[in-house]
């Protein structure tokens, strides 16, 4: 790893550029949900490039973001109906991500300006709120905490304040797991570079998240041809149900 | 070992999926029923969609029926003729099941109404299968005690086109097994169960049905309606897990055959009460779990992959 930030540096010093540039790289840009996956660990890493001295008197800082594919959501409130807690309010969202992770050389509020969290939707609240499709619930805020809340429990939503390392305002890495239970996509990777609250540069990456052959195979034919998902699951069921038993025949007799 | 199942799209650990499978099966072959009715709240509680866990909880329903309508068949103790109307009224109920499902599914109540239909089958289940076991036990150390009539006609039998059921000895209207396949087929489709549990009283108690050919017939009814269900789950909601499916019945294939042997040292009584305790306590939890203030008051579902 040493040897490719270093190698990132050196290209960088032969590329005439802004005052202050970003240059990131991904250790994975390719997953594979295979039947044993168990999460995985992206280590995203670069360096500042400048032409000048290190500003001294200002604050520099790093933020990067993982952010799954979008997918339509609805929240329900569950509430006590006759004794028995059943959903009674619902909210849908357009599209949130399912996946989405923030890292940072610290607090973001302290860091990144409003305005430019606003403009790059870096904060996780941000990165939903726009999608909310009807706000006919009384208290829509409550239900974008709920789901922040449930993500974030489930490692899905990841607020990382202090998960990048910066050293002497030049190299930075950061280390983002993902878990589980990830849903294949395009994972957008985002780099900022902040200076003062203000976002200065960003570099953008994707991460490529696949089922592998077996799993994809048959999701594909669930949701593709269902006639013949169906006729596979029955013939799997009547080929183990009836084999396992005539096994066991065998094996007493 | 985890392994990641493909529809349900979560990392579960493989020995965790034998071992329900496994213990399910231990015991449906101790006690001689299907455990459609212990799997999909299994599932449930090991954090599988409950959607997912009812389609796949049917088809995993086709794999524990296949030898014992097979043995039936063989033996001869099938009622074809009856099997067969059973048959159409429940395809008819797993229809009407699989609208109900998807429709409320669309509410967002149908974790409610599947935990709503366990606790209110379970529960009247257990209940008088304890209240059976314990008079049987009662009986068997006083012998003596009066014999139930062999079948008695009650006026469900004599309404209109009547229909001759040789195998069973019956002359009884198609009604009363039209409807009972009908409302095992609507369980079927929202329970993710067999509906043995309703099927073999009904059929002696209702329809009169000689005991010999009771078990084969409704087996081979649940077998047929549990593949029916299984297809228009996978068409309709796509939510059969072929994966999920394997292990739970791999697991519950071994587990039946060790549940057999185990089940032949212990009296019939006996074990007829220990598995109304076991419904009981599934129910109790499921109850349980609907009448306690949830920790997390909101849930999220994705519209269209439920």
């Amino acid at each position: 790893m040493r040897v490719v930030v270093l190698l990132a540096l050196l290209i960088a010093a032969a590329l005439p550029v802004r005052a202050e540039e970003i240059l990131a790289g991904l250790s994975q840009k390719q997953l594979s949900l295979t039947v044993n996956f168990e999460g995985s660990e992206i280590l995203v890493y670069g360096a500042v490039r400048r032409e000048g001295p290190i500003p001294e008197d200002s604050d520099l800082n790093v933020i990067v973001t993982i952010e799954g594919p979008p997918v339509p959501a609805v929240i329900w409130r569950k509430a006590r109906r006759m004794g028995v807690w059943v959903n009674v309010e619902s909210m849908r969202i357009r599209a949130a991500p399912s996946f989405y992770a923030v890292a940072a050389t610290g607090p973001l509020e302290r860091i990144l300006g409003m305005d430019d969290d606003l403009r790059h939707r870096i904060s996780t609240r941000l990165a939903i709120f726009e999608a909310r499709e009807d706000a006919t619930v009384a208290n829509p805020a409550a239900f974008s905490d709920a789901l922040i809340r449930i993500r974030s429990r489930e490692d899905l939503y990841q607020q990382l304040e202090t998960a990048v390392t910066l050293e002497r305002d030049t190299l930075f890495s950061s280390t983002i797991s993902l878990p589980k239970n990830l849903i294949e996509g395009t994972y957008a990777t985002r780099v900022f570079l902040v200076r003062d609250g203000v976002v200065i540069d960003r570099y953008d990456a994707e991460i490529d998240v696949q089922k592998a052959v077996l799993e994809r195979w048959l999701y594909n034919m669930a949701y593709e041809s269902p006639f013949m998902y169906g006729a596979l699951a029955l013939l799997i069921a009547l080929f183990f149900g009836w084999g396992a038993s005539a096994a066991f025949r065998i094996l007493r007799a | 070992m985890q392994v990641y199942l493909p529809i349900a799209e979560i990392s579960v650990n493989a020995f965790l999926l034998l071992g329900v499978g496994g213990g399910v099966g231990l015991l449906s072959g101790m006690f001689g029923v299907g455990g459609g009715f212990l799997i999909t709240p299994l599932l449930f509680f090991i954090g599988v969609p409950p959607t997912v866990a009812v389609a796949t909880g049917v088809n995993q329903v086709v794999a524990s029926s296949i030898s014992g309508v097979l043995a039936h068949l063989q033996r001869k103790t099938v009622d074809l003729r009856m099997g067969v109307v059973l048959l159409v009224g429940g395809m008819v109920g797993s229809g009407i099941g699989i609208w109900l499902f998807n429709l409320m599914s669309r509410l967002g109540q149908i974790d409610l109404v599947v935990q709503l239909s366990y606790v209110v089958f379970l529960g009247a289940i257990g209940l008088m299968m304890l209240q059976e076991g314990t008079r049987a036990l009662l009986r068997s150390r006083n012998p003596g005690a009066i014999r139930r009539k062999l079948h008695t006609h009650i006026w469900v039998h004599n309404l209109p086109f009547k229909m001759k059921f040789r195998t069973s000895g019956l002359y009884i209207s198609v009604f009363p097994p039209l409807v009972l396949g009908m409302a095992v087929g609507v369980l079927a489709a929202i329970m993710g169960v067999g509906g043995g549990f309703i099927m073999v009283p009904a059929m002696i108690y209702l329809l009169g049905m000689p005991t010999k050919v009771v078990v084969g017939t409704s087996l081979f009814q649940i077998m047929f309606v549990a593949a029916f269900t299984t297809m228009m789950h996978a068409v309709t909601n796509h939510s059969v897990d072929v994966l999920l499916a394997v292990f739970l019945i791999v697991g519950g294939v071994i587990g039946a055959q060790v549940g057999t042997r185990m089940g032949l040292r212990l009296r019939p009584e006996m074990l007829r009460i220990l598995l109304a305790l076991l419904v009981l306590a599934v129910c109790g939890k499921i109850a349980f779990d609907l009448l306690w203030t949830p920790a997390e008051l909101y849930s999220i579902s994705v519209p269209g992959r439920i």
